[in-house]
């Protein structure tokens, strides 16, 4: 990886303004690069936004292997990082893979870790390693209180709805919903008005980033039928391990990073296998992301930071 | 490789392969269960090694049999005692298949 070009992009992206509705997101080469279409961006950095929250995800507490040596360090890393943003977010979401094996130790500790966030709220979604012999049953015992079903919820806040799901159980091949989730979601939204922004929180992405590899939701089309109505719907996901995003109509996904070990991009290996990276590299590979929403936009605003 | 014959232990050449192979041992390795499928007489136990990085389990399609997260070198164990066709998934990686034929 001797990519000259690798130090302008990494400089480009922790220096870079708020991403918005005037800043586009591309893969190129592997790498996630901005692009600013004008000066609105530097101009909206200044209003205050309505509603300010981070993301973390896939903290994978006890892998250990070359790929990562030490996922507490990081994820405390992690965690310090969004408590010194200069602000307070209104709350903070894990995106899943909380643990790797979700045993009773490895569920103690990543909770006491994410309550030393700084953030009134802490709210979580289950990965299929949170979940691998008893159907989140552990899971939701330390992260279930209020929730509903197998771990599903929505709530109100600053104006947005968001729509926490579970997609992580009942696997085939891909993440999969099933019909009481969906009849949750239908009613959930019923009575919103269609100016409404919808933000959505799911572990496996709700569109299909590579199913091959599982990287899709086998029932998300019927999901995405209840928000279509919707101006706005940003659905945002882990498990992949890697930021991309992809625009469908109204809906926006964005895959976020981890703050464990990078998984190769799609089909780039045989399989999804943890990547292990020269000396130096791993925290680039790591992340948080902030996310912005001001009231009177459509689009919300994301920014994302790599744990170097 | 269709016309030789299959021995027990031959495993990792039968990757993804449809044809059955007698024995007692899958190895998961690469995301992959190996033997893909594997044949054993009624009464027997099929011992699985996960062989990777990443933890896997072995899940029945039915329900019927379901490992705990396996670690690296980590084996699970299931009695067979009826003949049939059982399929299984990695509840973690469910795009990972495999089979076990019990012959009467």
């Amino acid at each position: 990886m001797t990519d000259p070009d690798t130090m302008t992009r990494r400089q480009l992206i922790r220096h870079s303004a708020w991403f918005g509705a005037a800043v586009g997101l591309a893969v190129a080469g592997g790498e996630v690069i901005s692009h600013v279409a004008g000066t609105a961006a530097a101009e909206r950095a200044h209003v205050r936004p309505t509603l300010r929250f981070a993301q973390l995800s896939d903290s994978h507490i006890g892998f250990t292997g070359a790929p990562n040596p030490d996922v507490t360090g990081t994820f405390g890393r992690a965690i310090d990082r969004v408590n010194n943003l200069g602000y307070t977010p209104d709350f903070v979401i894990h995106t899943g893979d909380l643990t790797h094996l979700a045993t009773p130790d490895q569920f103690d500790q990543v909770k006491q870790m994410l309550s030393t966030l700084r953030t009134p709220h802490v709210f979580a979604v289950p990965g299929e390693h949170d979940s691998v012999d008893d159907a989140g049953q552990k899971y939701r015992s330390v992260f279930g209180a209020g929730t509903r079903g197998d771990g599903w919820y929505s709530f109100d806040v600053a104006g947005v709805h968001v729509i926490a799901l579970v997609n992580t159980l009942n696997l085939k091949k891909l993440g999969h919903l099933g019909v009481d989730q969906l009849d949750f979601v239908h009613k959930d939204v019923a009575r919103l008005s269609s100016d409404t922004p919808v933000i959505v929180f799911s572990h496996i992405p709700l569109f299909a980033m590579y199913p091959d590899w599982g990287w899709g939701t086998d029932d998300a089309a019927q999901v995405l039928s209840y928000l279509s109505r919707f101006s706005s719907v940003t659905c945002l996901n882990g498990h992949v391990h890697q930021l991309f995003t992809k625009t469908e109509g109204n809906v926006t996904f964005y895959s976020g990073t981890t703050t464990a070990y990078p998984l190769p991009r799609p089909g780039d290996a045989p399989a999804p296998k943890p990547v292990t990276l020269p000396a130096g590299k791993l925290r680039d590979a790591l992340g948080i992301r902030e996310v912005n929403y001001t009231r009177g936009r459509s689009a919300l605003a994301l920014k994302e930071s790599t744990l170097q | 490789m269709s016309g030789m014959p299959s021995m027990p232990g031959a495993a990792a050449s039968a990757t993804g392969s449809p044809v059955a192979v007698a024995g007692d041992a899958v190895s998961i390795d690469n995301f992959a269960f190996a033997p893909a499928t594997l044949s054993i007489r009624a009464g027997g136990t099929v011992t699985w090694t996960n062989r990777d990085e990443e933890p896997h389990t072995v899940a029945a399609t039915d329900g019927s049999f379901h490992s705990p997260g396996m670690g690296t070198g980590a084996t699970y164990s299931h009695a067979f005692p009826t003949a049939g066709t059982f399929d299984y998934v990695c509840s973690i990686h469910p795009m990972m298949h495999g089979t076990v034929v019990v012959t009467g």
